[in-house]
């Protein structure tokens, strides 16, 4: 089948010195953080987060201005207008919030938002590209979603990660019409999601990350397109078998598991050739993998990507 | 007689672009100006183009013929914000991108078919003067069923073109089956009654 593991330790995924030294900052800090973890993050000014490590994911491109990153958002859980998240999400209470880790692994563990938030953070800035031909670039803060399956360590049978959105109409207002199949539910390959540049994002511009853009933790796969990193996420199950998303249950034709940001694979109504950059006049072209193609290329070598879009 | 009304018409059809000229210099077209103005321009044109089409069931239900004469107007400016929609599209969308722009055409159900809808008013708008009316005779009015064609490709484009969320298209398409269901009852009727002559 689809399998295919990394046939080599990615450099960036052995622990290096200045992590253990980052985890003694990390402790004397903590409890900073831990009361940050405590406030609600939408008292007034959003909460700034400490010590984080400048990361060599980063992508040399303008920033996508901080005003557009939050206040144009596909969160169809909030509204499927694009002001909508902003305004709907404002009041949306993300703590306490916990992510069950289980599934097919040997140490199920739930991990409160507290938990994620002691991870060594990092700043990436990362390309977003939306499957609708616009397209961001975002200081992202969070960590590879591998440290987190390192620690509950997957069985041998575990072939994929299914993520889930918390499913709460009272609190997500746009769950009360039957937009898609809620809740929302997404799926990598294994090796996708212990990819290193799959990222379990809790900020953005260093600041806990606001309502409308996936709090209190999401996914961030760079490579792909936007849908396929699942907001508000409450569960991460590993299985033996492809999870259906929300997305493929809706239309099929159109949305694939994969996903993956490609130039040459046309929506069947529109093209994704170019995109249009949030903040540029003139469309720029669409980039194999979103421009992330020496890292992710080869986990889908054989593959038939117009096949398995 | 009606030129109070219609310039207050006339003024009133200004108001979309106005308001997109104020966002555009106050920076309140969001995040994606061009998106947003060519998603406004559209909505209006649609919008526009139906409420052209109520006039006939208007003017029939409260029996104010005067309503007519604010008919012709009405059309075009729906061509009006047709043009400034496809104008969007082919300048700040594709910035001429001719190539892209005829596999677009070509290619996309939804671009076809709201392609088709704007050439088929155009012959419509060279035609709505008094004189074009007077010469074509019958023919203006064979000529300017068109609209209803134009109407039905204007919803399918703008509902082929959302991605899940169709509740928006589904109201447009909702008041266009009651604006042709009700001519398809005049229609009907008029076949008993010859004398209506529904349009």
């Amino acid at each position: 089948m689809l399998i295919r593991r990394p046939d080599n330790i990615d450099p960036s995924e052995i622990t290096d010195q200045s992590v253990y030294r980052q985890r003694r900052n990390f402790i004397t800090g903590a409890a900073a953080l831990g009361a940050a973890a405590l406030l609600p993050n939408n008292a007034g000014a959003a909460t700034k987060l400490p010590n984080l490590k400048k990361s060599a994911y980063k992508v040399d491109e303008p920033l996508t201005p901080y005003n557009d990153v939050t206040t144009y958002n596909n969160f169809y859980e909030f509204s499927t207008d694009k002001e909508g998240p902003a305004v709907l999400a404002k009041n949306f209470v993300t703590r306490p919030w916990d992510v069950m880790v289980d599934g097919l692994v040997h140490k199920p563990t739930t991990f409160g938002i507290e938990d994620l938030l002691k991870f060594s953070l990092e700043e990436r800035v990362y390309r977003l590209r939306c499957v609708e031909g616009w397209s961001m670039v975002i200081p992202w803060v969070g960590f590879s979603l591998n440290e987190i399956l390192k620690r509950v360590e997957p069985m041998g049978s575990a072939k994929f990660v299914e993520f889930t959105t918390l499913h709460d109409p009272n609190r997500m207002h746009g769950q009360r019409y039957p937009v898609l199949n809620w809740p929302y539910v997404e799926g990598l390959r294994l090796d996708e999601a212990q990819h290193p540049l799959t990222l379990i994002g809790l900020g953005l511009y260093g600041e806990v990350l606001p309502n409308q853009n996936g709090a209190p933790v999401r996914l961030v796969v760079p490579w792909k397109y936007g849908f396929k990193s699942a907001k508000s996420i409450v569960r991460i199950r590993l299985v033996e078998k492809m999870p259906v998303s929300s997305w493929m249950r809706a239309s099929p034709s159109e949305y694939g598991f994969f996903s993956n940001v490609n130039p040459e694979v046309d929506h069947p109504r529109w093209s994704q050739a170019r995109e249009r950059r949030i903040g540029e006049f003139l469309k720029r072209k669409t980039l194999p993998f979103n421009g992330y193609g020496d890292q992710v290329a080869s986990m889908y070598a054989g593959l038939d990507l117009k096949k398995f879009f | 007689m009606h030129l109070v009304p219609k310039a207050v018409l006339f003024l009133a059809c200004l108001v979309p672009l106005g308001r997109l000229v104020w966002l555009a210099f106050s920076g309140g077209l969001g995040a994606n100006p061009i998106e947003f103005v060519t998603r406004s321009t559209g909505t209006w044109t649609l919008a526009l183009l139906l409420i052209t089409l109520s006039i006939t069931p208007l003017r029939r239900l409260t029996g104010r013929n005067t309503l007519i004469s604010y008919r012709r107007m009405l059309g075009l400016f729906a061509f009006f914000y047709a043009c400034l929609h496809f104008t969007t599209y082919i300048w700040l969308d594709q910035f001429f991108e001719w190539p892209a722009i005829v596999k677009d055409v070509i290619k996309r159900p939804f671009i076809t078919v709201g392609f088709t809808a704007f050439v088929l008013l155009i012959p419509l708008a060279a035609t709505s003067t008094y004189a074009m009316q007077r010469r074509l005779k019958r023919r203006w009015q064979q000529l300017h069923r068109l609209v209803y064609l134009i109407a039905i490709c204007g919803v399918a484009h703008y509902w082929w073109l959302v991605k899940k969320d169709i509740t928006e298209p589904a109201w447009y398409a909702l008041a266009l089956f009651l604006l042709l269901g009700y001519r398809l009852k005049l229609r009907l009727s008029a076949t008993q009654a010859p004398r209506l002559n529904p349009k």
